[in-house]
């Protein structure tokens, strides 16, 4: 990202502020800390008002009153089906009233509804169903040339042998003794070689945002550098 | 003070300051390591290269500035690999932060090194919306009933790039970069698996391995973090050499990424050293 020097300024200073609690919690951090809050939930309400509230709903209801500054709305004529979400939207925000709060349970249970049954058959198909299918792969590999592909096989032989194990790890039905207890002991085995590498690849995560934080830094000196 | 009581007391940040020391020399006095791509970031480039010229390839940016030194190089390489190939590219964002982070790559990648593409033509920004996963299964049915503008108010019906879009199932392929939730996952979930459209993942490394089991089935294939963005950068820079320079973001960071995964590795190993050594001291 091209910063001006006054937007590499305010970056390396506020890098600074956070980066200062490492050493121990100050003022700084603190001030750094609220300043990105505030800052982060003003964004996200201009962003919701202007870019889902305004052109989804509001445009809808009342194109006239809106057009002199959303070009869409113009000679568009009410859609008075949108005052349902819109009564619904307003139903959410009776939580803020002390009497009545229970009037937002009704939109809140359209939420849930929706969401729950939306994701349950998503999750059904995506995380279960084509997991499952995803699963069912042959445990002897052949190239094209006829030949073993010994390196496939073996992974395919991985991925059964990983989830089988897995599976029979949490199976509490059956005490994990002697075939169970050999087979659970292969599955936790799994479990910490998948730990590790989320581990790993976490690390490289948070290695990789130092190092944006850090490019930032250089590009500040540089920018000070040159000033001299 | 001996040396094992002086380890296990450790000031943590002696730890930090080593980490910064092992990110910080790499990072100027810099040195490449040679990358060599994976099948499943292969399999990424391989479906750009697949797309047939004015195909519209969906970026939807899912992600915000904290992510970005991970992933604002996956987005990089891939608009220039979508530029360089004649595709048209559309982006959008369930993370609101996300719009702004499209607006950037646009402006830094094809304003400055395609200045001949036309916004509305080649590439356009819906911008954000509200919804997430449900803003998904709405646009799987109807792109306009969602989007009726682009991200600067101009109106969907006005884009030319925009005429034959209707549904998420006219994009020839959806290239999400996530940084967690809404992100890849339900974009497989919503669009992906029941629109029977081909997407590939560019994902934060903390988020990598929850999206490897949907590799090769429903996903096309993945970047994972900073690692996943050098691959893709060297099979850029491999299949079209004029990125040599440019193309070099992540490549160049991988050797501060290896050395402070290394001084990590040396403190894990002092840390086991110090744990079996007290042990023993307690067993006798």
């Amino acid at each position: 990202m091209n910063l001006s020097p006054l937007e590499l300024t305010i970056n390396g200073i506020l890098t600074l502020m956070i980066l200062s609690f490492l050493y121990k919690d100050n003022p700084f951090y603190k001030f750094a800390e609220h300043l990105f809050v505030g800052v982060s939930a003003a964004y996200w309400m201009v962003q919701g008002v202007w870019q889902t509230l305004m052109p989804n709903l509001i445009a809808r209801i009342f194109p006239g009153a809106v057009s002199s500054f959303l070009p869409d709305a113009v000679g568009k004529s009410p859609d008075y089906y949108f005052l349902i979400p819109a009564a619904f939207g307003l139903l959410l925000l009776t939580r803020l009233l002390p009497k009545g709060n229970w009037l937002s349970r009704w939109a809140l249970a359209f939420v849930v509804g929706y969401a729950a049954g939306t994701n349950f058959v998503r999750y059904l198909q995506s995380d279960f169903v084509a997991q499952i299918r995803s699963t069912m792969v042959p445990l002897v590999v052949l190239k094209d040339s006829g030949g073993l592909d010994l390196g496939q096989s073996f992974s395919h032989l991985v991925l059964i042998v990983g989830v089988l194990s897995g599976l029979v790890y949490f199976f509490f039905s059956k005490e994990h003794k002697g075939t169970t207890g050999r087979i659970s002991r292969v599955g936790i085995w799994i479990l910490m070689v998948t730990f590790g590498a989320s581990f790993g690849y976490t690390v490289m995560a948070r290695i990789s945002l130092l190092l944006g934080r850090m490019q930032s830094l250089r590009d500040w000196v540089e920018h000070l550098i040159g000033l001299f | 003070m001996p040396l094992l009581e002086r380890l296990q007391t450790l000031d943590r940040r002696i730890i930090f300051l080593f980490i910064g020391l092992s990110v910080l020399v790499p990072l100027l006095f810099p040195i490449t390591f040679p990358e060599h791509p994976s099948p499943i970031v292969t399999a990424i480039y391989d479906g750009i290269e697949s797309l047939p010229e004015r195909s519209i390839v969906l970026m939807p940016f899912d992600y915000d500035p904290s992510t970005a030194p991970e992933l604002d190089p996956m987005a990089t390489s891939l608009m220039r690999h979508c530029m360089t190939r004649n595709l048209r590219v559309c982006t959008m964002a369930l993370w609101p932060e996300g719009q702004g982070m499209a607006n950037n790559i646009m402006s830094i990648v094809v304003e400055r090194e395609f200045p001949d593409k036309v916004y509305g033509e080649d590439y356009v920004n819906l911008g954000y919306k509200a919804g997430a996963q449900g803003l998904i299964n709405t646009l799987l049915l109807s792109m306009r009933s969602m989007y009726t503008t682009d991200a600067a108010g101009t109106p969907v019906d006005e884009i030319p790039l925009m005429k034959n879009i209707h549904t998420l199932r006219d994009f020839a392929f959806i290239m999400n970069l996530s940084a967690g939730r809404p992100g890849t996952k339900e974009w497989i979930q919503f669009a992906g698996d029941p629109g029977d459209i081909p997407i590939a993942s560019g994902s934060t490394a903390v988020q990598a391995p929850l999206m490897y089991p949907y590799y090769p089935s429903q996903m096309v294939g993945m970047m994972g973090g900073l690692k996943g963005a050098a691959e893709y950068e060297a099979l850029l820079v491999k299949g079209y050499p004029q990125f040599k320079n440019s193309s070099a973001v992540a490549t160049g960071l991988m050797a501060p990424q290896a050395f402070a995964h290394l001084v990590i590795m040396v403190f894990i190993i002092i840390g086991n050293i110090i744990f079996f050594v007290e042990r023993r001291q307690k067993d006798r």
